[in-house]
């Protein structure tokens, strides 16, 4: 679904990512793991073109998205919700979510994507159901959250950029977006998360890759990661 | 004034603030979404005017007049959609201040173009056809037609909010005036998006435009007056309201209106003429609510703008290779008296040079280092200016003293002025500077007794050796090598340190214990001060001055050197002022279509070299393997 080859990134003069090779495959859900600083977050961007200076491939649906503009990858089915959400502040939920709104897709042997609605979304968040009108600005950390990822689900995605779901937001709030996630799972979506919390990883994901000082470390199952206390302690240990 | 006067004062001011509205409220959406100041936001009012006018004319009638006005919306429109494909989109990723000069470009080529098309004559449309009578309100006669106009900027004003609430469109303009580069993420083509709202606010400026031709004559001068009062506007109400900038457009043509409509009023101990106020009020209303409310009436703190902008390089000393160049420079111009014995004029032009170097440094001190964009600059260039004439034609005080004196006045300016300007930033930042600096215009302008008026002052020669243009010269190039000293010197003390560190990042530097708002505070000061030496000198090198000295054209000159030199390099402002300087006198002399040549070449030089001439060359010099 998504393979990345050699992916270097810089801000100014600082490098930030070094030669990242990996891949999500489709119906997966993929964690990169790594401390604060690691390049999780720049990774993320890094593919979806928000950073300008970059190298590497990035092959997505068998296109080659690496010299695309943000949008032109938008539309081809990659959604992202960035970390710190980025929620339009003056604008209603229904209105967050207009924005986001994309017309229906297909996988390329023609299956079609999960078509969301705002309906549907509601379903998948209550919280949001009860506050339609409610300005984004005027909403809770947590609640932010679930509208990020549904402002990005409007765009009915074949593959979900999750930067830190669970990040600064109430431990019920963490629950209900491992919920999700496994949700979006089995309705056929691929999810690369970015995550440091290896136990919220570890509910969701198949496989992980281990980010440090923005290079690959370690990658392999997830189950393996969670037995081996000794990579956990080497690179995710605070 | 009877109650029935000023009501009636009222309903006058509501018809021009349409108009005002219609030109705000456009600059206001493209601003929202595209960042960029867009300049030539009056110049396109002003095509609207012609425009309506070669339609009601020409044609004639009702499809003249009222489809002529349809038709100038969109044709404006597209000139809009032309504009901003051809030109803006290829700078955003310029640094803020470019994207400003380019637009500035504009302003001028768009006035040679109507020049060239319509020639210089003001022209005055038909009256309405519908809309020609009278109706008698409160015992005076209102034209049908004012009351058109005061109905159709609420309309306006509706069909926006309903546009902006309730499309998906205007959902769109309003995600992406708060983040732009998330709207791009979620899949939106900001191509299109941004095209399109520049067309939108480029179709209500023709059309505010077009619908003044039944009132007032189309007028080439019209440009940068609306600019300016679209700009007060925008601020007054807060940048990206709309209802904001209806309400401001409302309160400044009400001020206005009952200025004219007290007029004069005797208080027994004084008489004050009211309708002089006219023209300072407008700036008065800005730099009060600025001061009170520094986002403007309705207007919101804005977000952090994510820079796509290349960040600063930091400024470095020069080499020991620029400095041999500098000293190459130097002895070239001390020896030009001897070269220049033949023609006059050089020495002339030399002065009119290093004059303009001061002022552009002086300038670049607090845009470049200080990150305030000053728009008002030509305040403290005046003050000086205005101080040593004054000086020398009541005092009758030696040049020596007026000399020193002039500096000081305009320190005293800047200080004041820049004690509120340090607390805003960005745009409001400028505009309440270019506030500033209009209330000294119109004070010099107004206060005919003191500063002469519209005359200005005369006879203000320089005393023996230095009425020899060689002397003067030699005075001119030492208080200018001084000057350009002095702010060196600040710049590579702790204290410009301070200066750029409450640049780049505000609150990690006030963390450190840098009280950034005092050291910008100061840098306005200095930056006034030396400003001030160019004034001075400015007055005894012309022997005259007028309030042009003050005019906002100035302050865009300014403006123009510097960005033209290039902001982040020390030696940019230099090249910037003498390229401009020189420039000015000689293609101004060519053709009579001198603002649309040099427009061109301000537009060459952005597209070519977006980092300025200085920063061009040195990044050539980087690629060719040395280090300037």
């Amino acid at each position: 679904m998504l393979s990345v080859d050699k992916l270097s990134a810089w801000y100014g003069a600082a490098q930030i990512l070094f030669d990242l090779s990996f891949e999500v495959g489709r119906g997966e859900v993929v964690a990169l793991m790594g401390r604060n600083g690691a390049g999780k977050s720049t990774t993320m961007k890094a593919i979806m073109g928000l950073i300008a200076q970059r190298q590497g491939r990035i092959i997505f649906n068998d296109d080659d998205i690496s010299k695309c503009e943000p949008y032109q990858i938008a539309r081809r089915g990659l959604g992202f919700t960035p970390e710190d959400r980025r929620i339009f502040s003056d604008l209603t939920v229904t209105e967050n979510l207009d924005i986001g709104r994309q017309p229906p897709r297909q996988f390329l042997d023609g299956q079609p994507a999960p078509l969301w609605t705002p309906e549907r979304l509601f379903k998948l968040f209550p919280n949001l159901a009860e506050m339609p009108d409610r300005p984004g600005g005027r909403m809770s950390g947590g609640e932010q959250q679930m509208l990020t990822v549904a402002r990005t689900l409007m765009g009915n995605p074949l593959l979900v950029l999750l930067d830190e779901p669970s990040e600064g937001v109430a431990p019920l709030i963490v629950e209900q977006m491992a919920n999700t996630i496994i949700e979006l799972k089995k309705e056929g979506l691929s999810i690369l998360l970015s995550e440091q919390n290896i136990h919220f990883a570890e509910l969701v994901s198949d496989r992980v890759y281990v980010l440090e000082k923005g290079q690959i470390q370690w990658h392999g199952a997830m189950t393996e990661l969670a037995s081996n206390p000794d990579i956990q302690r080497r690179y995710l240990t605070v | 004034m009877t109650l029935n006067a000023f009501l009636f004062q009222i309903l006058n001011g509501l018809s021009s603030a349409s108009g005002l509205f219609l030109i705000a409220a456009g600059l206001s959406l493209i601003f929202g979404v595209t960042r960029i100041v867009n300049l030539a936001h009056g110049s396109l009012y002003m095509l609207g005017t012609y425009i309506a006018y070669t339609f009601a004319t020409k044609i004639g009638g009702v499809t003249g007049f009222w489809g002529g006005i349809i038709a100038t919306a969109l044709i404006v429109g597209l000139l809009g959609a032309l504009i901003e494909i051809v030109l803006l989109r290829r700078i955003y990723r310029a640094p803020e201040l470019f994207q400003l000069l380019a637009t500035f470009a504009l302003v001028l080529v768009i006035n040679d173009a109507a020049l060239w098309l319509w020639g210089p004559a003001d022209l005055l449309g038909p009256r309405a056809p519908g809309f020609r009578g009278a109706v008698e309100i409160l015992g005076r006669r209102l034209p049908t037609y004012d009351l058109f106009l005061i109905v159709i900027g609420p309309l306006v004003l509706l069909a926006l909010h309903l546009t902006l609430t309730r499309t998906r469109f205007g959902r769109l303009i309003r995600a992406a005036t708060q983040d732009r580069e998330m709207v791009g993420a979620l899949g939106v083509n900001q191509a299109v998006l941004f095209t399109s709202v520049f067309a939108l606010g480029a179709a209500l400026a023709g059309l505010g435009g077009a619908l003044q031709i039944a009132r007032e004559p189309a007028n080439l001068a019209t440009d940068l007056i609306a600019l300016g009062d679209a700009f007060v506007v925008v601020v007054v109400g807060g940048m990206g309201s709309i209802p904001g900038a209806y309400l401001a457009a409302v309160i400044i043509a009400e001020v206005r209106a009952l200025c004219v409509g007290i007029g004069t009023v005797d208080f027994g101990f004084v008489t004050i003429n009211f309708s002089k106020f006219t023209l300072v009020a407008e700036f008065l209303v800005m730099a009060i609510v600025l001061i009170v409310r520094p986002f403007g009436l309705l207007g919101k703190a804005q977000g952090a703008v994510r820079s796509i902008a290349e960040p600063e390089e930091p400024i470095r000393p020069a080499t020991p290779m620029l400095k041999a160049l500098g000293v190459v420079v130097l002895v070239g111009l001390l020896c030009l008296p001897l070269l220049a014995q033949g023609s006059p004029y050089l020495l002339v032009l030399g002065i009119d040079v290093l004059i303009a170097v001061i002022f552009a440094t002086s300038l670049h001190f607090i845009m470049g280092p200080g990150g305030m964009h000053s728009f008002g600059h030509a305040a403290y260039f005046g003050l000086g200016a205005y101080g040593a004439a004054l000086l020398v034609k009541w005092l009758a005080l030696p040049m020596g003293v007026a000399l020193i004196a002039a500096p000081l006045l305009a320190l005293c300016g800047a200080l004041l002025f820049g004690w509120f300007a340090v607390r805003l930033s960005g745009v409001y930042l400028a505009m309440l500077t270019l506030a500033f600096a209009q209330i000294v215009w119109a004070a010099v302008f107004q206060w005919e007794g003191f500063t002469g008026g519209s005359n200005g002052v005369i006879g203000v020669w320089p005393p023996a050796p230095f009425d020899k243009s060689w002397a003067y010269f030699l005075l001119t190039l030492v208080l200018a090598v001084a000057a350009v000293l002095l702010l060196r010197r600040f710049l590579f003390a702790p204290f410009g340190y301070a200066m750029r560190a409450g640049r780049d990042s505000p609150l990690r530097a006030e963390a450190i214990g840098i009280d950034v708002k005092r050291v910008h505070w100061l840098a306005f000061g200095v930056a006034g001060l030396v400003c001030g030496i160019g004034g001075g000198l400015f007055a005894f090198a012309k022997g005259s001055i007028s309030p042009e000295t003050i005019h906002i054209n100035r302050s865009i000159d300014g403006l123009v050197m510097v960005l033209l030199g290039g902001v982040q390099t020390l030696t940019g402002p230099i090249a910037g002022a003498s390229v401009f300087a020189v420039l000015h006198d000689t293609v101004m002399r060519q053709t009579e279509y001198w603002r649309a040549l040099m427009g061109a070449i301000i537009l060459l030089l952005v597209l070519t070299f977006p980092q300025g001439i200085v920063g061009a060359f040195a990044s050539l010099w980087r690629k060719a393997g040395g280090r300037l």
